[in-house]
């Protein structure tokens, strides 16, 4: 295998998929992602394998955080040397194959992976560390049910040579990842609970309070964490704090560097190096943005599901906020999970909303008794609000509308 | 059965009781929605509602007014369908003459049989169908014309299940399918007497107030005050002229 061959063959898998994911939107079947990754893994079984030999690899996976704890780790890991990572977010094994064709020869690799491909991932990477962050539901028209997925994470890292870094809030995920050998465990919260009072275990109901979970009818309860989210800081297994300044917004973000933290601990990153690092990320692909435009300050927020909106809500400031819906096949085509959410946080701002599902989002709104503004357009709703700050919180698509409107804020 | 035959369940001296059924087991597709909806739209017209939550740990009370139950995977399906049959609880409100709304996978259960990861499972035995597994997934915008016999407008949903569902002599079904699947094609959803079973979400009662009002007045044995509706009218409005559904 020589490093003139591998990208040609990466060039391939890359361009061949492209075409597959152009047919399969055209033809109207999907939105592309999964069919291109199958054929390109189809044309080269090895090549994700043989590109990241040779690489100390961790992976992220979860279905909300992957993106920014992964840029977040890989920062951490730039202490080290080289990061080769997936950092536009293509989180499926075509995406982590061009990346890591791209980045050529690197020590390192952070990859964000999708939860259906983390199995395959593992398979094909043999990583040194899996980080797995959340499960909660997540585009209701297509998305494997949550404990089916947590079935298949446990699945993915039972018997693995592999250290597993995971959220010790989340009941799926302590149950998945107590399949491992060695897990360090995470305190990084669960804010949305309404897909985890099943144990996946025994079926029996799941009890909360003052932050610690257990099941009534087996064993499975809340793991004593390693990691921990303590106000501004982080704590480390030792008992030291470490003071997190972050420019990303929200608790959910400092959790996210904690287990970013912890994850580079493992291949011997110590917090202290690491924090300026982390300290420096700003936004990631857009969101977290900030952006001046026409004596607004516009801060750009992604929300792709209950959990996720949940989130936007803590780390949205006390101003006008508008948000927007889009229900196209990355989104999911079904808008019902706006019932999942709870909208009230919103409560006393002005709330502007537009999107091509903003219809659905008025009903919901009106339900939550919430005033609100419809604006038809971007343009107007800036038009709207008064100098200042405007808040704008965002599903998939509606995010990349609104982003593009922005000349593709990064 | 009509309707008016069935004696309302109680004096409205109390408070209104709607009580969703299994909320841990069956609430995938917003279904929360349907309680928050009902829940409003009662207290508009000046109403006292108590809504209950009723966990698959709990034992299901009879005397609700409104019973509400929503989607679920398979496992958790059958595992309701278990523990509801187990419980009777549900059974003695419905011979009570209480109003339900049951929908996807809470429909499926109502009918006398089911089929859930491969296995035929059997149903509460509520409405008179039964469900099997259908050659694809019906995945997407549902629309069709009532059974006349409720007074309704064109429904509107989306849905999204792997079954389909079969009805005997004494259910009729919700509606004549114009778009999407439903049942199976033909017909979407089942009723009898007070009890309403349908493949929609959306929620369905957020793009369709006026079943909401049915069960309402089911319930409470009056008519109702008129409610400004303007913003589900548009949503309405939005979601059948996307799909090309007319009356």
């Amino acid at each position: 295998m020589t490093e003139q061959k591998l990208p040609l063959r990466a060039k391939l898998a890359t361009s061949v998929s492209r075409t597959a994911a152009a047919l399969s939107r055209a033809a109207g079947r999907g939105d592309g992602s999964v069919i291109g990754g199958w054929i390109g893994l189809k044309i080269d079984p090895q090549l994700l394998a043989h590109l990241a030999a040779g690489r100390r690899v961790a992976l992220v996976s979860g279905t909300n955080g992957k993106t920014t704890t992964t840029r977040l780790t890989a920062a951490a890991l730039g202490v080290l040397g080289e990061v080769a990572t997936n950092s536009l977010g293509a989180n499926m094994p075509t995406g982590h194959t061009s990346a890591l064709a791209k980045a050529g020869p690197t020590p390192y690799a952070v990859l964000e992976v999708d939860e259906h491909y983390l199995g395959q991932v593992i398979e094909a990477t043999t990583p040194a560390v899996v980080a797995l962050l959340n499960l909660s539901r997540d585009q209701l028209d297509r998305a494997k049910e949550v404990a089916m997925m947590a079935s298949l994470w446990r699945d993915a890292v039972k018997g693995r040579d592999v250290e597993v870094v995971a959220n010790a809030d989340d009941p799926m995920v302590v149950w998945a990842a107590r399949a491992a050998d060695k897990v360090t465990w995470v305190a990084s919260g669960q804010r949305w609970h309404d897909d985890s009072w099943v144990c996946p275990q025994c079926g029996s109901h799941i009890e909360r309070e003052s932050g610690v979970w257990w099941c009534t009818g087996c064993d499975l309860r809340r793991p004593t964490p390693q990691w921990r989210v303590e106000d501004d800081a982080v704590v480390d297994p030792s008992g030291a704090r470490h003071a997190v300044a972050l420019q990303l917004p929200g608790r959910i973000n400092r959790a996210n560097a904690a287990t970013a933290l912890a994850v580079a601990a493992h291949f011997g990153v110590r917090a202290t190096d690491a924090l300026p690092r982390l300290a420096q990320v700003a936004s990631i692909a857009g969101r977290y943005a900030t952006v001046q435009r026409e004596g607004r300050t516009i801060r750009l927020l992604l929300a792709k599901n209950p959990a996720g909106w949940l989130e936007a809500f803590d780390m949205a400031e006390d101003a006008p906020t508008l948000l927007s819906i889009n229900a196209r096949d990355p989104d999911g085509l079904d808008t019902s999970w706006l019932y999942d959410v709870d909208f009230s946080p919103l409560r006393g701002r002005r709330v502007l909303i537009t999107g091509d599902r903003a219809m659905d989002l008025a009903v919901r709104l009106e339900v939550n008794q919430i005033p609100f503004e419809h604006v038809p357009s971007w343009r107007r709703a800036l038009a709207a609000v008064p100098s200042g700050r405007l808040e704008v919180i965002a599903n998939y698509t509606a995010f990349q509308d609104i982003r593009a409107e922005l000349d593709r804020v990064n | 059965m009509s309707t008016d035959s069935i004696p309302h369940p109680r004096a409205r001296e109390s408070a209104l009781r709607i009580v969703w059924v299994y909320p841990d087991l069956l609430s995938t597709y917003g279904d929360r929605g349907n309680l928050l909806i009902l829940v409003r739209r009662a207290r508009a017209r000046g109403f006292a509602v108590d809504p209950i939550e009723v966990r698959s740990d709990q034992a299901v009370p009879s005397d609700g007014d409104i019973y509400l139950l929503g989607g679920g995977e398979d496992g958790p399906q059958a595992l309701g369908a278990q523990r509801l049959n187990a419980d009777g609880g549900l059974h003695r409100a419905v011979a009570r003459g209480a109003a339900v709304l049951t929908v996807c996978a809470g429909y499926q259960l109502f009918g006398s049989s089911f089929f859930a990861k491969g296995t035929k499972c059997a149903g509460l035995d509520l409405l008179d169908l039964y469900s099997d597994r259908g050659p694809t997934r019906a995945v997407g915008e549902l629309a069709g014309h009532p059974d006349p016999g409720l007074g309704l407008p064109l429904v509107t949903g989306f849905e999204n299940h792997g079954g389909r569902t079969h009805l005997g002599p004494g259910a009729k079904p919700l509606a004549r399918v114009s778009v999407g699947i439903g049942n199976d094609g033909a017909a979407e959803g089942a009723w009898h007497g007070r009890i309403i079973g349908t493949y929609m979400h959306g929620p369905a009662l957020a793009r369709n107030p006026a079943l909401a009002d049915l069960l309402l007045r089911w319930s409470t044995g009056t008519e109702l005050a008129p409610l400004d509706d303007t913003w589900p009218g548009k949503l309405r409005a939005e979601r059948l002229a996307a799909v090309g559904a007319t009356s």
